[in-house]
């Protein structure tokens, strides 16, 4: 009993970094930039949310919808001004440059007075409620988190699969240049796979607000969707889900189970291993380079 | 124009090209030499944390700008460094058998970091030296017995052949050598045959590979030693600060390491320096300007990290080459004047180094 309701807090966990690591290889697939700025995105995502309820008085709804356009918005704005030009160039300065983004925008949140330095709680309706489920005591903040994954990931397969968007998107993630060939327009896409990335960043961020409090540090919770996304597979988008999934479970156990200190660096362990033995990760492609 | 005539190998690895450099350079070891009687002593101090945050970035230079090894956690040499030099001070080792152990253990687990590094490539070795960057800080933090957990640990002064170092011009003194030591013994490094292949494995890990380059053992070396050197700054570090706790040396200082060499210029030895300079002027220049901007911007704690994103992002997009590209570019202009063109340093973009290749 105790170990299945371990289980289920890491999956809720899980399912936040899995969120994140879905935007960052949506990214990755798209124009092969690794972005660390997706943390930042989610902080971002949740004080839209704090700022929709507070500032401009909406309903939860209305501001977690607001919230979630905004990001999209914000996020195609960004690589239309900042990553687009820096295409082509080596890996590293693109990763630098994401780098950036998120110390400014920490940086700028920061600033904002007596907003910026506190922490906030989002008024959700389903705040602080638990369900007790045939000896489980399960909190509804999380199983709204594992829900709204699921409904987020049911509604990005019907995309990729069905959708000429989707179908376009995996396209041009699998060669750029016969993308090109067959008129798709590869720019935009890259645009739109931004959009969607720091859309789904803000969802998460909405979800994780209730459980860590909206603050400006909750990039660094993101942090570990790196290792969400090494485990999955950096190509993989389903890779990135279960990825998570396994980074949550693995710290919700190891808190519990291992001593003191083990379980924040569980997950980097997780990582290690994977590196070790299996490179590419568990939906990872491997790929071999021409020199 | 400056025309260097060679007629001999010699003068391609020299390290001085050209009498003006011997001129130039010279001057610089004079003015660093008379600083403790020419500034004052807060000067003093900042110039002293530029030649630590020059060493370590020199480490970092050699591992990311010369052999194309991107480190995410180097902040965790530094870490491990500055705490077997606090641990062996304290418990009475002469300084310098202590320097030495800490860039030998800094090494060692730079040796460690380094072996998933022969398997991975790219942004997975990024995450792996992340993963090692998180590791480190939490066992810093957790082995109380030895490092005193997340209260920290004080450190004695510097106790050299008797002779302790408590005045900040003596202390000063002691980072400029090694400082120069160690700028020296990279210049060398880097016009050797270890050098060559580094950079050779930067380019194209394959070719260095066809050509007859081991490449797991200059992997291996090449974080040896950048971590020996990030090992040797983080006991400057702990010396100069005389604390340290594990907060010290977590992710936003392995960034700040990065965004150093980045907008110093990543491939050239200049760039650490540049970068160090650039990164410990900056609070002071930010700290000039607050009073004259209104409060709410001038006051806000955020400012600092504002400021590096935007001046990174800047940085990356227009001027990859950083500070010392732009001080190239400059030189190049007035060398060649009044025939320099547009186009003299225009990057390339190459779309062919993709990893997905079908």
């Amino acid at each position: 009993m105790q170990l299945l309701q371990l289980v289920i807090s890491g999956i809720a966990q899980g399912c936040i970094y899995g969120l994140i690591a879905l935007g960052f290889v949506l990214i990755y697939k798209a124009t092969e930039t690794v972005s660390f700025a997706q943390g930042e995105l989610m902080m971002l995502g949740a004080f839209g949310g704090l700022a929709g309820m507070t500032l401009l008085g909406f309903p939860y709804w209305l501001a977690v919808l607001c919230a979630i356009a905004g990001m999209a918005l914000f996020g195609a704005l960004l690589e239309r001004i900042v990553i687009r030009p820096i295409l082509g160039q080596p890996a590293f300065s693109i990763v630098m440059l994401t780098i950036g983004i998120g110390y400014a925008a920490r940086g700028l949140i920061t600033m904002i007075p007596n907003i910026g330095t506190e922490t906030h709680t989002l008024a959700v309706p389903y705040k602080d409620q638990i369900w007790n489920l045939a000896g489980l005591v399960l909190n509804v903040e999380q199983m709204v988190v594992i829900a709204v994954t699921a409904a987020l990931s049911a509604l990005l397969y019907l995309l990729f699969r069905y959708s000429k968007l989707g179908l376009a998107m995996q396209a041009a993630s699998q060669n750029q240049l016969a993308a090109y060939y067959m008129g798709i327009p590869v720019k935009r896409l890259n645009g739109i796979a931004w959009a969607l990335a720091s859309a789904v960043a803000a969802i998460a961020g909405l979800l994780l607000a209730p459980i860590t409090f909206v603050h400006a540090n909750m990039g660094f919770i993101g942090l570990k969707a790196f290792p969400a996304a090494v485990v999955g597979g950096f190509s993989s988008l389903p890779g990135a889900i279960v990825g998570g999934l396994v980074i949550g479970i693995v710290e919700s156990l190891s808190g519990f189970y291992l001593p003191d200190g083990f379980k924040d660096t569980a997950a980097y362990v997780v990582v290690l291993i994977m590196l070790v033995v299996k490179p590419t990760g568990l939906f990872g492609e491997k790929l071999r380079k021409k020199v | 124009m400056r025309f260097i005539f060679k007629t001999d190998y010699m003068q391609d690895i020299r390290l001085a090209q050209h009498a003006g450099q011997v001129f130039w350079y010279g001057a610089l070891m004079l003015a660093l030499l008379a600083a403790p009687w020419l500034v004052a002593e807060y000067w003093l101090a900042q110039l002293t944390f530029i030649l630590i945050y020059a060493i370590a970035g020199l480490g970092l230079m050699l591992l990311a700008g010369f052999t194309g090894l991107f480190s995410l956690g180097h902040a965790a040499f530094l870490g491990v460094g500055a705490y077997t030099q606090a641990v062996l001070t304290n418990a009475g080792v002469p300084f310098a058998i202590a320097l030495a152990c800490a860039a030998g253990l800094s090494a060692g687990v730079g040796v460690v970091v380094g072996l998933p590094a022969l398997r991975v490539k790219g942004v997975y070795l990024g995450m792996a030296t992340l993963s090692f960057g998180f590791i480190v800080e939490e066992v810093l933090a957790r082995w109380e017995s030895v490092t005193g957990g997340n209260a920290g640990i004080r450190i004695k002064q510097p106790d050299i052949f008797g002779w302790t170092l408590s005045s900040g011009g003596a202390f000063y003194f002691l980072c400029l050598l090694i400082t120069v030591l160690a700028t020296l013994g990279i210049l060398n490094l880097l016009r050797a045959p270890t050098g060559r292949a580094f950079v050779a494995i930067r380019d194209s890990e394959i070719s260095a590979q066809s050509m007859g380059i081991h490449l797991a053992r200059y992997k291996t070396l090449s974080f040896a030693l950048s971590a020996a050197l990030a090992g040797i700054a983080g006991a400057l570090y702990a010396h100069k600060l005389q604390f340290i706790s594990p907060d010290q040396f977590d992710i936003l200082q392995s960034i700040d390491l990065l965004l150093m060499i980045v907008i110093g210029g990543l491939g050239s030895v200049h760039g650490a320096f540049l970068g160090a300079i650039f990164l410990i002027a900056m609070p002071q220049a930010i700290a000039m300007v607050k009073d004259y901007l209104p409060p709410t911007v001038g006051q806000a704690p955020g400012l600092q990290g504002l400021v590096y994103g935007v001046v990174l992002v800047a940085f990356v997009l227009f001027e990859p080459q950083g500070l010392y590209g732009r001080w190239l570019k400059i030189r190049t202009y007035l060398q060649m004047f009044p025939f320099y063109r547009k186009g003299m340093f225009k990057r390339q973009k190459t779309f062919q180094k993709s990893d997905r290749l079908r």
